[in-house]
């Protein structure tokens, strides 16, 4: 009997990575306790949709894990299509929201950006898999070509947000494919150069605005202003040991704008304090360090650069994040990972890390 | 050529994990960044952040003070403060805010009256503040309306305490009422320091008592530290230091006594003051018509304003204080004790009254009221029969700067000092004064005649003196020649200690003697008392129980063409005259001297002495009036002469 549960939860775990789970399991707790307090702490609709939300997650990066990289690969170009038709209908016929076009209604509401989320470094880590022989201009001119497309349509939408996750996303592979430093350094500078005529002429009023708010929120302290300013007083106010869960006075008393889901941190960091923070960040580097090891260690580039990517862009998640709640980086619309409240941004993240744990538990299948 | 080759396993992963090692540190470099940046906030500026949460979280709001109750003397109360559920809206936050009006009438019933109230209330102030849409809400449209709430973004239900004037019409004036604070009012506030002390008070005293005593009535603002949401809602209380309540009044004022005067009254316009003689306390001060004070409570309607302004019989004039009317007959008691005192009578001295009189070298004649005359007249008989042609002649003989002087002395022609605001000082003629009133005119128009003296010897002419002063100064005769400083409020309660302290030592009783010799005051007193038991007022105090004295007065409105002779029932309403009565009682020991002045009430005997007689008979037996009687007397009572 006892070795027949053993086997069980050996047939189970085979495909999970250890350290990266407990990490996950400690962040959800984390996530749920903080969740229940924005939502008030009365009831425990919003908690537990959160527990739903990871526990789909769960089992689809369980799948997903399950499934060996090679396998994973053939995924690549199906899944990069879709996410780009998907994008081309959302332009064409999406639904309009808040002023944005970001969804698609087929019976149900979808939103095709966060396919590309995954199909962005899956495809260019095939990409360059496939090239493996040599890389020439023309082939980052192509890779050039692949990243940019779904990046200008989601930031047409407007999402700038997800934009610069899935650019990010794509970036990282090509870096980990080996890009020279001069090109990058060009780029950089090129990028840089370009920041006016993106300012002008790409940039949205309400994306121009944020950007001037962060430089100086007092500037309209009740419009575009408000969000920093009363996450930057939540999190100041809770000091080194919090208010205590609960018992944040910004949070309870609704003075931080989306607090169960981009600006979770407000309420975290005020409640919870420095103290709180510093466990946090201490997670978050526990993941970006497994996720890099796990990716050095992989046995194939398409491994490698899938899983460097994916690491990155967790970081690059709760980067910009954490720097727009702090108030050193514009309002952007990105959740802060695995801690806020949203069943998309959760699933789409352990996609991204079952892919990672199949990287991690299937080298030795591939090294034979 | 810019484009790295790698030639094989090896170099690549080389190149990845240096760049793994790159990203690493750039990820290093972050975490380190977004580190300092949250010591930044929660450690070096974490009093800075803190402060700002407070502020965020806690607001100060005013507590405002219970107004303190006004009470008559016997406790019964005139002004309290009732609980109501009252539908406030805030204009700013409504668009269209009479289609929405049209919706709500729907859950909560809003009458037009509701409505003109509030278009005038939005002239008057400003968009955000909030306004009362409907009070006194029933507990079924509080439910109707917290169901609908989220229709009416803006409207709001709010317990309020209201004030409540439950004796209605009955001492109105004497009471006054509240109402919203105005912009004029604000200005009063701040000019008085007392701002801060106003804070979230909506409603101040206007009239009345309610006026003059609102610093008593106000009580002092406390405050409230609460904690409030983003939307400003107001989530629990923190701290609060408790307002302390409006001190209670206890009034001087026997509203019994007040009611059964004003019913007295009936339809019929005048005023009557009542005061205890020994103490200068007022018993009752009536006002006819007077006005319902809880239709100011919440800003009156227009419809009921303009009722009440423009009604020909001014329901809002406090005709006690604020009429002025020739007092007639009623001055002969005061005249013929001027002119004991200063010897230019004595009272043995009698005078042959032939029914007019002349002046040498003057064509025009004064005619008595009695046809014929009244025969021998002296100075008791002159007050008891109200002998015209005896102060026609005292007044060709006497300056009317002395005269002036002596009527000073007894309060006419000047403020009684009565606490309330408003009080006129009516006319007491003298040269300066007619110098004066006819400044622009001719010399010779402004010149003192004696004819002016002689119609201003019988009560007529230039006078004109109020209810307030005439009453005062019948209780200053009543009273042996002391002056009792008039008041309505008896002890004011302190809220904070329950202490009552008496009004009395601050305001009323320093008494002033008028250094009257007895012996003159006693013989006007018995004239008085003649008045009652033989005299023009006789008929209405027949079998009255106890012993009193007066004086009766018919007052012309306007002047009769000589040889003319007024008849009541020929006259338009407006032109008759004013009835006036002035009495204490009793004759001996007076408790209570009482001036009655019915406007347009023809003659006094008929129309003031019978109320008078059914406020004393209340106070001194206890008799409840007929009213009926009342009414009858008047039109049974033929015309006399006074």
């Amino acid at each position: 009997m006892k070795a027949t549960i053993n086997r069980l939860f050996f047939a189970i775990t085979r495909s999970l990575d250890g350290p990266l789970m407990i990490a996950f399991a400690v962040l959800a707790a984390i996530s749920l306790a903080v969740v229940f307090s924005a939502s008030g702490g009365i009831t425990f609709d919003r908690a537990m949709g959160q527990a739903r939300n990871f526990g789909i997650a769960l089992v689809a990066m369980w799948i997903i894990a399950n499934i060996p990289p090679q396998t994973l690969m053939r995924f690549a170009i199906p899944v990069y299509l879709l996410g780009l038709g998907l994008l081309i209908s959302v332009a064409l016929f999406g639904e309009i929201r808040n002023g944005a076009r970001r969804w698609l209604n087929i019976g149900f509401t979808i939103q095709p950006s966060e396919i590309m989320k995954i199909g962005m470094p899956l495809l260019l880590a095939w990409y360059f898999h496939r090239k493996e022989e040599g890389l020439s201009f023309k082939d980052y001119l192509i890779a050039g070509v692949i990243l940019m497309v779904p990046t200008l349509l989601v930031m047409r939408q407007p999402d700038l947000g997800t934009a610069i996750l899935i650019f990010s996303a794509g970036f990282f592979v090509i870096f980990f494919a080996g890009l020279s430093w001069k090109l990058l350094i060009a780029g950089g500078i090129g990028a840089l150069a370009s920041l006016p005529l993106l300012w002008n002429y790409v940039l949205h009023d309400y994306q121009r605005d944020r950007v001037l708010m962060l430089l100086d929120p007092t500037s309209d302290p009740l419009g575009a202003g408000y969000h920093i300013i009363q996450s930057t007083i939540a999190i100041g106010s809770g000091g080194i040991l919090g208010k205590g869960w609960q018992a944040g006075s910004q949070a309870q008393l609704d003075f931080i704008p989306e607090r169960s889901t981009d600006f979770i941190l407000a309420v975290f960091g005020e409640e919870f304090g420095l103290i709180g923070v510093l466990l946090l960040f201490t997670l978050y580097l526990i993941i970006i360090g497994r996720g890099l090891m796990i990716s050095i260690n992989a046995h194939t580039t398409f491994a490698r650069l899938l899983g460097g990517a994916v690491t990155l862009s967790f970081f690059t998640y709760a980067f910009v994040n954490i720097g727009m709640v702090t108030g050193i980086l514009p309002v952007v619309g990105v959740p802060l990972p695995l801690m806020s409240y949203g069943g998309t941004a959760i699933l789409s993240m352990c996609i991204s890390f079952g892919m990672l744990m199949s990287i991690a538990t299937h080298k030795q299948l591939v090294s034979t | 050529m810019i484009g790295t080759t790698i030639k094989n396993r090896e170099a690549e992963l080389n190149v990845f994990r240096s760049r793994a090692i790159v990203a690493g540190l750039g990820i290093l470099l972050a975490f380190a960044i977004l580190t300092a940046r949250m010591v930044y906030l929660q450690v070096i500026k974490h009093d800075h952040y803190h402060t700002l949460a407070e502020a965020n979280r806690i607001s100060v709001v005013p507590v405002v003070p219970t107004r303190g109750l006004i009470l008559d003397r016997n406790g019964e109360v005139l002004a309290a403060n009732t609980s109501a559920y009252t539908l406030e809206v805030t204009p700013a936050k409504v668009n269209n805010l009479d289609a929405v009006l049209d919706d709500l009438s729907n859950v909560v019933e809003i009458q037009p009256r509701d409505r003109r109230r509030l278009k005038r209330l939005l002239e008057e102030s400003k968009n955000f503040e909030s306004l009362p849409v409907r009070n006194r809400l029933t507990e079924e449209e509080v439910a109707r309306f917290a169901v609908n709430r989220f229709r009416f973004p803006g409207f709001d239900i709010r317990a309020r305490l209201f004030r409540n004037y439950p004796q209605g019409e009955i001492a109105s004036h004497a009471i006054g009422y509240i109402g919203r604070i105005n912009v004029a009012d604000v200005k009063r506030i701040e000019t008085n320091g007392l701002t801060s002390n106003y804070k979230g008070t909506e409603h101040m005293g206007k009239q009345g008592i309610e006026a003059s005593y609102e610093a008593e009535l106000h009580g002092s603002t406390g405050s409230e530290q609460v904690e409030i949401d983003a939307g400003g809602r107001a989530i629990r209380s923190l701290a609060k230091s408790a307002p302390t309540a409006g001190n209670d009044l206890k009034l001087t004022l026997d509203i019994r006594l007040q009611r059964i005067a004003e019913e007295a009254f009936d339809a019929r316009r005048g005023s009557m003051v009542a005061i205890e003689p020994s103490t200068g306390e007022i018993l009752a001060l009536i006002s006819k018509p007077g006005f319902d004070p809880n239709l100011f409570v919440d800003g009156i309607d227009p419809l009921n304003w303009d009722l009440l302004n423009t009604s020909a019989d001014k329901p809002l004039l406090n005709r006690a204080l604020r009429g002025a009317y020739p007092p007639g007959s009623t001055i002969k008691p005061f005249l013929a004790l001027a002119a004991l005192e200063s010897g230019k009578r004595t009272p043995q001295q009698a005078i042959s009254d032939p029914g007019v009189f002349r002046l040498p070298g003057v064509t025009h004649y004064w005619n008595d009221d009695k046809v014929g005359g009244h025969g021998s007249v002296d100075m008791v008989k002159s007050i008891v029969v109200s002998c015209d042609t005896y102060y026609y002649q005292l007044a060709s003989e006497t300056d009317i700067d002395d005269t002036a002087k002596f009527l000073g002395s007894l309060g006419f022609g000047g403020k009684t000092g009565i606490d309330i605001d408003g009080e006129l000082e009516g006319t007491l003629p003298s040269r300066q004064w007619k110098s004066s009133r006819f400044a622009k005119a001719t010399p010779d128009a402004r010149k003192w005649y004696t004819g002016d003296s002689i119609s201003a010897g019988i009560g007529q002419g230039y006078n004109a003196f109020t209810p307030m002063q005439l009453a005062h100064a019948t209780a200053t005769i009543a009273n042996d020649g002391v002056a009792m400083r008039p008041h309505l409020v008896r002890t004011v309660t302190d809220a904070a200690t329950g202490k009552a302290k008496a009004m009395a030592d601050q305001v009323a009783n320093k008494p002033t003697s008028l250094g009257l010799r007895p012996e003159n005051v006693a013989l006007i007193k018995e004239a008085m008392a003649g008045v009652v038991t033989a005299g023009t007022s006789a008929r209405a105090f027949v079998n009255a129980g106890y012993v009193s004295a007066g004086k009766t007065g018919t007052a012309q409105v306007f002047g009769l063409k000589r040889g003319e002779k007024y008849a009541e029932g020929r006259v338009t309403e407006k032109l008759r005259d004013h009835a006036w009565y002035i009495a204490y009682a009793p004759a001996d020991k007076p408790k209570i001297a009482i001036a009655v002045m019915v406007e347009n009430g023809g003659k006094g005997a008929a129309a003031a002495a019978p109320i008078a007689r059914a406020v004393m008979d209340y106070y001194l037996l206890g008799k409840l009036p007929d009213v009926k009687k009342i009414k009858a007397a008047e039109a049974d009572e033929k015309p006399d002469d006074e």
